[in-house]
């Protein structure tokens, strides 16, 4: 960080234009800056990944939701880390992928869009955050062929359109809308695959919410890296919507119930299953 | 080679402080006035967009007057300052003392080196959990900064205006109170009847201590008229 002799604030403070926060840092503090770090030689030792995200629109917004597993390797990380977090009050974003990495991302990705809202006083376009989005994922491009790809996945409520809309990316900073749902991280396959199913164009707040805790009920079932509800210790998936009415997380009490509908559920498709393949004697046919 | 004539420095700062004194006292006031749930500030602005209240951070706001694009770039710099603060500690070592030091270095500076000085007064307020811990700083184009308590007038009458403020605010008054006492000293006239300053005029906001993360919040329209009534 530059400092003036005098110790005003430094030219770059009060440098008319910019209203990007990522801008200001590049030309200021860029060493701040995740995508200016140099990077070592040699290969990068285990760090955190974090896995499963979905998505899916409903009518009158988006519901994105997260589970709760990190792996390193063979090893579970952590069982309780977050995934999904709000971006500004209208848009949420949840990461797959290197977890230290992306983590700093959204951090940087949240302040990048309450930075713009303070400088211009309104509000970035839903298409204007999901480009902000992109760029910061190709800066982060050298790091991603080392292996530290960080893929999220952004979902928000469109003020102009009226309705909710889903974002994907690839390593590269590609930015494809998404309809109706979508799914990234390593159960995605599963979870996708669940979401089409699932997913139906009527469907309300609560019913989506159903939809995204089954698709990742699903991804836990055949993927290792995802994490399912936790009923032992009370550990649930992080489920938020974005309406018109801003961000909104879904309270645990409420997922408990959800959960517990959607196990019952299959606990009793398990057992009527079971019961047609059981013979009088107890033994399986 | 003509020879400057010799200025002596308490003329040439006295000559600064005037002509910088004469482009704020020009400007309409703005009055910031704390109250049990947190600090209000409000100011007679007819326009939407360009503003003299704004946030800077969850729990800190800035008020300005004097020159838009000497202050407005100053409201930019402190959003930056606080912003680049938070990424690189966290959002809770962000305060308002660090900001008003920051902008007196720069305004003291500017001053002292360079030809014209800023003609702008500034608040820098913070509200805190509860009434005790809110801080508001006055800061003046020369880059002396005052820890003031209760209420800040600055700008177009400010002394006359602040006389009044002085002799109707008490500690503890609740959001519709302070913002009548706003619109009475808004309104105030040397002689005659004090002005009604409709809402549509008025450009209010609030630092709201009961709210989550960001306390910042303007107030406008229905909302605003409602406060005035209750007043």
């Amino acid at each position: 960080m530059t400092t003036d002799p005098y110790g005003r604030l430094p030219r770059a403070f009060t440098a008319p234009g910019s209203a990007s926060f990522v801008d200001f840092l590049a030309g200021h503090a860029p060493e701040l800056l995740p995508g200016n770090r140099p990077l070592p030689a040699g290969a990068v030792p285990g760090a955190p990944h974090a896995t499963t995200i979905v998505a899916l629109t409903f009518d009158g917004g988006v519901v994105l939701a997260g589970d709760r597993r990190a792996t390193m390797g063979p090893t579970i990380a952590s069982r309780e880390i977050e995934k999904v977090f709000p971006a500004d009050e209208f848009s949420a974003v949840g990461i797959a992928g290197s977890a230290g990495l992306a983590l700093e991302m959204v951090r940087l990705f949240q302040l990048e869009l309450e930075h713009y809202e303070k400088i211009e006083g309104t509000l970035l376009s839903l298409d204007g955050k999901a480009n902000r989005l992109a760029t910061m994922i190709r800066s982060n491009l050298g790091l991603a062929m080392q292996g530290l790809a960080v893929v999220p996945l952004f979902a928000g409520y469109d003020l102009d359109r009226g309705t909710g809309r889903i974002f994907s990316y690839d390593v590269t900073g590609g930015r494809y809308e998404e309809h109706a749902h979508h799914s990234v991280g390593s159960g995605s396959v599963f979870a996708r695959g669940s979401l089409k199913k699932l997913w139906q164009p009527d469907l309300d707040s609560d019913g989506a919410v159903r939809v995204a805790v089954e698709a990742l009920v699903d991804a836990a079932d055949d993927d290792s890296a995802t994490g399912g509800p936790d009923t032992v210790r009370g550990i649930w998936p992080v489920v938020a919507s974005v309406t018109a009415a801003g961000y909104l997380r879904v309270a645990e009490s409420t997922l408990a119930e959800v959960v517990d509908a959607v196990l019952e559920r299959r606990r009793a498709e398990h057992d009527r299953e079971g019961a047609s393949r059981r013979r009088p004697d107890g033994g399986l046919r | 080679m003509s020879m400057p004539f010799y200025v002596s420095p308490e003329q040439l700062m006295k000559d600064r402080a005037d002509y910088a004194r004469k482009g704020i006292a020009r400007g309409r006031s703005v009055v910031v006035l704390a109250y049990d749930d947190g600090i209000a500030f409000a100011t007679e602005n007819p326009s939407r967009a360009l503003h003299k209240v704004s946030e800077i951070y969850d729990r800190i706001a800035f008020a300005a007057v004097g020159k838009y694009n000497e202050f407005e770039n100053l409201r930019v710099a402190g959003v930056r300052y606080a912003d680049l603060r938070g990424y690189s500690y966290d959002r809770g070592d962000v305060n308002a003392r660090g900001l008003a030091n920051a902008y007196a270095q720069t305004l003291g500076t500017v001053f002292t080196t360079e030809s014209k000085p800023l003609e702008v007064e500034l608040v820098v307020a913070e509200v805190g959990p509860d009434p005790g811990g809110d801080q508001i700083y006055r800061l003046s184009y020369d880059g002396s900064v005052t820890d003031e308590h209760g209420w800040v007038v600055m700008g177009g009458q400010a002394e006359d205006l602040g006389t009044r403020v002085a002799a109707e605010w008490s500690a503890g008054m609740t959001l519709p109170q302070v913002l009548g006492l706003a619109v009475r000293t808004l309104g105030a006239q040397a002689e005659g009847e004090t002005r009604v300053i409709p809402a549509a005029q008025l450009e209010v906001a609030v630092l709201d201590r009961t709210r989550p993360r960001r306390a910042f919040r303007r107030l406008t329209g229905a909302l605003l008229e409602d406060l005035l009534a209750g007043g």
